[in-house]
């Protein structure tokens, strides 16, 4: 679809939401929106697409109550800023869209986590993407380091051919916040797989140990919880260059979430995991078994860290045996572990032997 | 053997009392320097405010504390009483229990004779100063001033100067102690006992000089000398056995019916004659000659015949108003949401003694939160300051279930924690602590059981107020989404349809749907302006009662528009509230004329209508007793449509699990 033709899409859509609570005030009813429910028990498994996708609980958004009324009234006014930005062709950060918000009086937003998250609303109503509506984040996505050589078009509208390895510094090659194939075209790719790290210091440590070069490896720093265009960017080298994919993080929940967002689909953005999830990732980050094998440096589970471990032994993406295991024994041994953790046995270990012999039984390396 | 006894005898002596305390300072409230100042202000505070009710003059006090050295100060409390005849006043300050109280039933703040003389033998072991005492009577055209100390070993004062001296004043008394103390101030200090003071006593006025900073007065807030109490005599419900005999033994008459008539109060010559019926005693029996078995038979039969309870004028509790009045008199400064409207219970008795128990609570604003409530506990119009642990006042709060009534209290047992200060006074003939330094009720199970009706009986009043102001907060954001948010949201969606702004009743009427009644009574220029605004934010008309509790007699009728249907016992007024239209609003207005301030407020309830459909008000309560005017067609709750109540709230009601920390 043209580019055009989506923005017209998304005012109709939008305007058919505006429609439907002014027919609601009209004929005296309490103006609601049914929306389906971002939680972990509405989530299910989609064989086709191998992601998790929202299931079919809805909740209603109505004006009955306080919260409600508000969100109603903010998304109006959401509507008619982006139905403005279509027409006058701008575009906003997600960002500077809550510091517009200021001037909206009762609909202003209270915090950015606010607007974000009705943008995406918006986008699971309309089954249309905020970049329809002329919204881009404002974090950028991840560095790139390995043979890999895609064409990106400029601002300017040039074409510029980089290779991730040899054209770029060592910090390696930043994603761009649109990774789509109107921004970015993959040219060449001589590597065997992807390797996505959670932790600057450990893309860093492999960039060092030149783990490109020796293993072959493009190696991706997720910066935390990965971008949407970082998991876009991974998944369209995965299926278009047919690399696999594996995750490095840190042992602990928060790092499990990670890899399950990228594997599977993140709860919050379950309507778009089939776009963005890589469901043949593997999980090479540190485990608890790793702790008791490599006897590495540990923390002590705090109680956020037991609580975010207990509501992954409900949340399905975990509910098979391996993340079972796992999740229980780092329980019940009640420590984590960071993954330059490896670096106890020196600044090597990590790509001579940690990875090597978890990548040999993935039989990723062989 | 018998020289032992001999030489044992030898040892034995007469310990005068004053020895006796003098080494138990503790029991009479010297156990601490800081603690002997305090005690030092209120026996003499206590005592000029006694002599001054006594003589039905408003009282006037000065108290001036002074350091004189490290350790040492010199109290002085100067009242505007009727005086002391001279040859009183040796006595009265110099000993021991010597007094006019102990005697006597009656509500006095002194009982023992020994207060003042304590403080003045305290002053003298530990300065070795004596006290300067000087009292004017009106028919005296000069003072009579002395100094003197207390023979501890004879327990009679010595007199070390005495003079008639010139003093510009009508009549009162002023005594000058030193004592070996230590000022402070917070929780248990002089300036606290003095709010105490103000707080029960709102007739006082006193000013009080602390040894440094500014000197601060306590202004009155009534000019009402509290009506005089008078002496009683044992009412017969607990008269002991021992006792009964003895005043038998005592008795000037040869009739037992006119030995009981006489001696107790309660006890006329027909109950007088029921009684000795009923315990087979003859009706000429000789009290002196009252024998065991025959005195327990009275006794027994004192339970059975039915005796009026004591007479209540002899006691003088502080009334509702005017603990409403001391309460917000001095605690002002804490701008408090609500005073719950005290409670004054009827009296009761116990041991012969009539006793009444009122109880005030004054919630939020500047009281603090997060801490055990405060207490503040009172006997005949006197503070207690310390052993709150062993008082049955406390035992009492500790005994109510707060958390019925919006305290927060761990296992229901306990002090409750909250913003509220609880006021409790107990007023009584005798009033049973538990020591000499009269700081702790003792555990009197009918005194008990009294306080905690009555502090359940005010709480209730609190949680009225609290789940009022809880549904006015429901209300308001109702209010703020029909009001306020709405109307924004249909502009907003009219504009983006490109279609004219939509009708909102049906969608405003649905979700309040509720009449809202809410009331104020502003008092200006001595008038209450009484306003009930109803307003029907319901999908329907509305019929239905309204009631008030007001005075109709004061109602300014120039003023009032709609007239009741009814007023019983010339306070409960009902009104017939008629087709309010949906969305409609009907206003109800009128003016009280005559009452002070404190003498009215809002009480109003509705019946004929379903309670929650109703929001400002409370239905009837049963008592209203008005079932003629029972109304038939109550509306039923509006049908809730299609499944809406089902949804799960997006917003509210569902967990979202974010993926990031
Ligand atoms: N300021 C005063 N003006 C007039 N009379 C007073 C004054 N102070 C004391 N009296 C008289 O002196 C008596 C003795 O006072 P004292 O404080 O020793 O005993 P009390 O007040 O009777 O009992 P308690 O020991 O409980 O205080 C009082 O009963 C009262 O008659
Ligand atoms: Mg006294």
């Amino acid at each position: 679809m043209k580019n055009n033709e989506r923005h017209h899409m998304a005012v109709d859509k939008l305007t058919d939401i505006a429609q439907s609570v002014y027919d609601q005030l009209d004929s005296g009813k309490i103006p609601k929106m049914m929306i389906p429910l971002r939680t972990k028990s509405n989530i299910r498994f989609d064989s086709k697409s191998a992601v998790w996708k929202y299931g079919k609980a809805m909740g209603a958004r109505s004006a009955k109550k306080l919260t409600g009324a508000q969100m109603l009234l903010r998304t109006m006014y959401m509507l008619e800023f982006i139905e403005e930005m279509i027409r006058t062709s701008k575009s906003s950060t997600l960002r500077e869209m809550y510091y517009i918000s200021e001037g909206w009086e009762k609909a202003k937003f209270s915090a950015q986590d606010e607007s974000n998250m009705l943008a995406e609303d918006l986008e699971i109503i309309t089954q249309c993407m905020r970049e329809d509506f002329k919204l881009r984040p404002e974090e950028d996505g991840a560095r790139v380091m390995g043979n890999i050589t895609l064409m990106e078009t400029d601002r300017k509208g040039k074409k510029k051919k980089i290779n991730c390895r040899d054209d770029v510094g060592d910090s390696g090659y930043g994603v761009p916040y649109n990774v789509e194939k109107d921004k970015i075209e993959f040219v060449d790719c001589d590597a065997d797989f992807i390797i996505a790290i959670e932790t600057g210091g450990m893309f860093d440590r492999l960039v060092e140990n030149k783990f490109d070069e020796n293993a072959n490896a493009v190696i991706v720093h997720l910066k935390g919880q990965p971008a949407r265009s970082t998991r876009r960017f991974i998944k369209r080298v995965n299926e278009e260059m047919k690399l696999p994919v594996v995750t490095f993080v840190d042992g602990d929940p928060w790092s499990f979430r990670i890899h399950a967002s990228l594997a599977y689909g993140a709860i919050k953005t379950a309507h778009l995991s089939e776009y963005l999830a890589t469901p043949t990732a593997e999980y090479v980050g540190i485990t608890a078994s790793d702790i008791l094998n490599y006897d590495l440096p540990t923390d002590k589970l705090n109680d956020r860290d037991i609580q975010a471990l207990n509501a992954e032994k409900t949340d399905p993406r975990f509910k098979d045996e391996f993340w079972k295991h796992e999740i229980d024994l780092m329980l019940e041994i009640g420590k984590k572990a960071e993954q330059q953790a490896l670096a106890k046995y020196g600044l090597d270990f990590v790509t001579d032997k940690y990875l090597p012999e978890k990548l040999t039984q993935l039989g990723i390396i062989k | 053997m018998a020289s032992i006894a001999h030489e044992l005898a030898k040892n034995q002596k007469e310990i005068s009392v004053s020895e006796f305390f003098e080494k138990n300072k503790q029991i009479l409230g010297f156990d601490s320097l800081t603690r002997a100042l305090i005690t030092s202000v209120k026996e003499t505070v206590d005592n000029s405010l006694d002599a001054c009710e006594d003589a039905g003059m408003l009282p006037e006090l000065l108290v001036k504390v002074e350091k004189s050295n490290n350790t040492e100060y010199i109290i002085t409390v100067e009242d505007n009483g009727p005086g002391i005849v001279k040859k009183e006043v040796a006595n009265v300050f110099g000993r021991l229990l010597y007094g006019s109280r102990f005697h006597t039933r009656a509500q006095r703040r002194g009982q023992q004779g020994i207060g003042v003389s304590a403080v003045v033998m305290y002053g003298q072991i530990t300065t070795g100063r004596a006290a300067k005492v000087r009292s004017k009577i009106s028919d005296e055209d000069t003072a009579y001033e002395c100094e003197l100390i207390l023979d501890t070993k004879k327990n009679r004062p010595d007199i070390i100067r005495e003079d008639r001296i010139i003093w510009d004043r009508e009549h009162g008394t002023s005594i000058e102690v030193s004592i070996k103390g230590k000022y402070i101030g917070g929780k248990q200090s002089i300036f606290e006992y003095l709010k105490g003071v103000a707080i029960v006593n709102p007739h006082v006025k006193i000013t009080f000089i602390p040894p440094e900073g500014t000197p601060i007065v306590f202004e009155r807030a009534t000019d009402q000398v509290p009506p005089p109490t008078r002496a009683i005599k044992p009412h017969p419900e607990g008269v002991e056995l021992g006792e009964l005999l003895s005043m038998a033994k005592y008795a000037d008459t040869n009739r037992i019916t006119s030995f009981l008539n006489s001696e107790f109060s309660r006890i006329s010559n027909r109950v007088a004659k029921d009684i000795c019926d009923a315990a087979g005693v003859p009706l000429t029996q000789n009290p002196k000659r009252l024998t065991l078995e025959q005195a327990g038979a009275i006794l027994d039969a004192i339970q059975k015949v039915k005796i009026m309870s004591p007479e209540t004028d002899c006691l003088s509790p502080i009334g509702e108003t005017l603990i409403r009045k001391g309460l917000k008199n001095v605690l002002g400064e804490l701008k408090a949401d609500f005073y719950a409207p005290p409670v004054t219970r009827e009296p009761k008795v116990f041991a012969g003694n009539p006793f009444i128990v009122e109880v005030g609570i004054v919630y939020g604003g500047g009281i603090t939160k997060d801490d055990p409530v405060q207490i503040l506990r009172f006997a005949n119009r006197v503070p207690l300051m310390y052993q709150q642990g062993a008082c049955a006042i406390t035992q009492a709060i500790e005994n109510v279930d707060w958390r019925r009534y919006g305290l927060e209290q761990r296992g229901g047992h306990g002090i409750p924690f909250g913003p509220a200060i609880i006021l409790v006074h107990l007023a009584s003939t005798k009033v049973p602590f538990t020591s000499e330094s009269k700081e702790a009720v003792a555990n009197i199970p009918e005194i008990k059981e009294e306080i905690e009706l009555a502090l359940k009986a005010c709480a209730r009043k609190l949680k009225t107020h609290l789940n009022k102001t809880e549904r006015k907060s429901k209300t308001r954001v109702k209010f703020e989404i029909v009001q306020g948010i709405i109307p924004m949201i249909a502009a907003k969606s009219a504009k983006i349809v490109g279609k004219p702004m939509p009708k909102l009743a049906g969608t405003i009427t649905k979700i309040m749907n509720v009449v809202w009644i809410d009331d104020e009574a502003a008092y200006e220029k001595k008038k209450h302006k009484v306003q009930v605004k109803i307003y029907n934010y319901t999908p329907k008309s509305q019929n239905f009662h309204l009631h008030m509790v007001v005075p109709f007699d004061k109602i300014d009728p120039k003023t009032l528009g709609l007239q009741p249907l009814e007023v019983r016992e010339g306070n409960k007024v009902t009104w017939d509230i008629r087709r309010i239209a949906s969305t409609d609003t009907f206003e109800l207005k009128f003016d009280i004329v005559g009452l002070s301030q404190e003498e009215y407020d809002n009480e109003l309830y509705v019946s004929g209508i379903d309670a929650a459909s109703v929001i400002g008000v409370d239905v009837l309560p049963g008592d209203w007793d008005l079932e003629h005017l029972k109304i038939t067609g109550e509306i039923a709750p509006e049908e809730v449509e299609d499944g809406e109540e089902g949804d799960i709230d997006y917003d509210e009601g569902a967990e979202v699990i974010k993926d990031e920390e």
